[in-house]
């Protein structure tokens, strides 16, 4: 059964319609066939479905991007890549399920995976701890990369996070730290690093993984400073403007995009990742590798010149000619 | 909000000896029917604002020419108020010797954000109210004792000290001035976090600066920073916690997550003392609490052990 969030409504009523047509039980046995009935309805749908999925605002998407069907981390280890090797904990404190990591090949490369993982049930949510990482899964995450470095592989990090956990021992074991090193370190590694945000991209929590020398993104996920919540909460004092702090957030990929904050945008299925894993996991897999081919053809202080430069680049600001 | 609940009890302390005796409380006696009468005049309303100035603390009055000539730390119980970035540049480096960087560089509404109101009218209205500061941070080279070093000071009082592309990039070409003329460098943090009003732009200056300060390592210069009340989110979760030292002015409120989100979240009841200064010493996370008034002379000595037999690189 596909899941329908509030503003699919009009295409689930039709869907109904033609379920039931398909189903009903006298059809076969009166020889009456709907055929025409049918062509009209599924036509419908499909110019309903190109409508409202080429026209959707900034909120849609973030539904969409937490829609509770949408291929996670793990998902795409099973199909975008192959042979997936897990390695844990970050030797310090323990193994944070938020954060999943190891070998795996994609295609003829082989590289190291990290991805923040979200659970798929109340079970899986609370082993995965809703996909927000605790400092050990930061520090797992630079475990990982440093053991890549030496050993030249590509990194390759998928993003599906709210943000990273605000608990009392996180901030303890000092969340913040884990993400600021990982923010400097990513910038010292010589070997290429690619990150795709698949789903949710929650401020510092997603940069804590974030930091590549390509910054790919699924056409329904987002990527921002706050959450929209966060942001109406503060700014119009009430969590319900959400819809309208995503809307000036400019947090889309269509957004980001045109700010230049990320390099590529993977087209997704028409309505959204989950309803066709096979279809997004290749089309994830080819442009991954076109990248990884990309930036191997560059050297290793070539690749930490240009990630740099691009950091570097991003910012607003204006500067009066100083007199003196 | 540590302080609301210190506030409060000091109220309640003062309330307590009124001019007068007061009626057995007993409920028979009606002659003071309402407390707080007696505790407006104890009050002194009628003295002009900006000249004395209440404590949170210790609730006691502080002339505030004095408050002011004690580098706004209260004489009495020492509590920190929050000092401007110029006042404490000036507390810090020696007289005459610092010349700013980018003085003149301004913010602007790349987003167009319209909240409940425009970034571009709220930038206005601080650049109005505060000719001496164009954004959020002052950035320069100066001397501090004997030492040449790249100095950076945030201002809680702009926008609430919140990073976005101009503080973000006035602290990476202090960053990169730092690297490139072999100078150590002095960071002190005062912020809410990343800027809102400029969406992804400011968390990327999250990146933007610790990728600088890896370049500044690498050279073996030091760096320390020091976390003034209160360092928080997108700041803290960048330059602020990777200082080769790592200092904390007394009770300032330190953390990644804001005090009441973690409460949401955890649903639980926080320890007192839960994001400050001490609670991070105490956990092993900062190299030492200390205080404003002996900072300068603190830094000297770092910065005397950290120079003393450098081995550039």
């Amino acid at each position: 059964m596909r899941h329908y969030l509030d503003f699919e409504k009009p295409i689930a009523e039709l869907q109904r319609k033609l379920d039931a047509f398909k189903a009903h039980p006298e059809a076969a046995s009166l020889g009456i066939s709907w055929e025409e009935e049918m062509k009209v309805l599924e036509n419908k749908i499909f110019e309903a479905e190109r409508q409202l999925y080429s026209n959707l605002t900034s909120w849609q998407r973030v539904q969409l991007a937490r829609h509770p069907k949408r291929p996670y981390s793990l998902d795409y280890l099973r199909t975008t890549f192959q042979e997936f090797e897990e390695l844990h904990g970050d030797r310090l404190y323990s193994d944070d399920h938020a954060m999943v990591g190891g070998f795996a090949r994609l295609g003829t490369e082989r590289v190291m995976v990290i991805g923040t993982q979200k659970g798929r049930d109340t079970k899986e949510n609370i082993f995965r701890n809703f996909g927000s990482a605790h400092p050990e899964g930061y520090r797992k995450a630079l475990r990982l990369m440093k053991l890549a470095e030496r050993f030249r592989l590509p990194v390759i990090t998928l993003i599906d996070t709210a943000g990273a956990y605000p608990g009392v021992g996180a901030e303890e074991r000092h969340i913040a730290e884990a993400i600021a090193v990982n923010l400097r370190e990513m910038m010292t590694f010589e070997v290429p690093i690619i990150a795709c945000v698949i789903g949710e991209g929650g401020s510092g929590g997603a940069l804590g993984i974030g930091v590549a020398d390509r910054v790919l993104i699924l056409e329904n996920a987002y990527y921002s400073v706050i959450s929209p919540e966060g942001c109406a909460a503060i700014l119009w004092k009430d969590r319900a403007a959400a819809p309208k702090a995503a809307e000036a957030l400019k947090i889309t990929a269509t957004n980001l995009k045109a700010a230049g904050l990320v390099d590529e945008i993977i087209p997704e299925p028409l309505g959204g990742a989950h309803l066709d894993l096979d279809a997004i996991s290749l089309t994830l897999r080819e442009s991954l590798l076109r990248n990884v081919f990309q930036l191997k053809s560059l050297t290793g202080p070539e690749r930490l010149a240009s990630r740099y430069a691009k950091f570097r680049a991003f910012g607003h600001f204006t500067e009066p000619k100083s007199t003196a | 909000m540590a302080t609301r609940g210190i506030r409060r009890k000091q109220i309640d302390v003062e309330q307590v000896p009124p001019a007068v005796t007061p009626p057995t409380r007993d409920g028979a006696s009606n002659s003071f029917p309402s407390r707080p009468k007696l505790t407006s005049k104890t009050k002194k309303r009628d003295i002009p604002e900006g000249l004395w100035i209440k404590c949170p603390r210790c609730s006691g009055l502080i002339y505030d020419k004095e408050l002011d000539d004690n580098l706004k730390v209260c004489p009495n119980c020492t509590h920190h108020f929050k000092l401007g970035a110029r006042e404490r540049i000036h507390s810090m480096v020696e007289t005459c010797s610092f010349e700013e960087i980018d003085p003149l560089m301004e913010s602007v509404d790349i987003l167009k954000f319209t909240g409940s109101s425009s970034y571009e009218s709220k930038l206005l209205s601080y650049r109005k109210k505060m000719p001496m500061l164009k954004d959020a941070v002052v950035t320069g080279v100066g001397l501090i004792g004997t030492h040449r070093v790249a100095l950076g000071v945030m201002d809680f009082s702009f926008l609430g000290g919140s990073m976005g592309s101009v503080v973000g990039e006035k602290l990476t070409r202090l960053i990169e001035t730092a690297t490139d003329r072999g100078l150590p460098l002095v960071i002190v943090s005062s912020s809410g976090g990343a800027r809102m009003y400029e969406g992804m732009f400011s968390l990327m200056q999250m990146a933007k600066t610790c990728g600088a300060l890896a370049y500044h390592a690498r050279r073996n210069l030091p760096y320390i920073s020091v976390l003034t009340d209160p360092t928080t989110a997108g700041v803290m979760a960048s330059f602020a916690s990777v200082g080769d030292l790592i200092l904390a002015e007394p009770c300032a409120m330190i953390g990644f997550a804001g005090r009441r989100v973690v409460e949401a979240t955890t649903q639980s009841e926080l320890p007192p003392d839960f994001q400050t200064a001490e609670f991070l010493k105490q956990r092993g996370l900062i190299d030492a609490i200390v205080p404003r008034l002996e900072m300068k002379q603190r830094l000297i000595s770092y910065l005397h052990y950290l120079m003393a037999n450098r081995v550039a690189s």
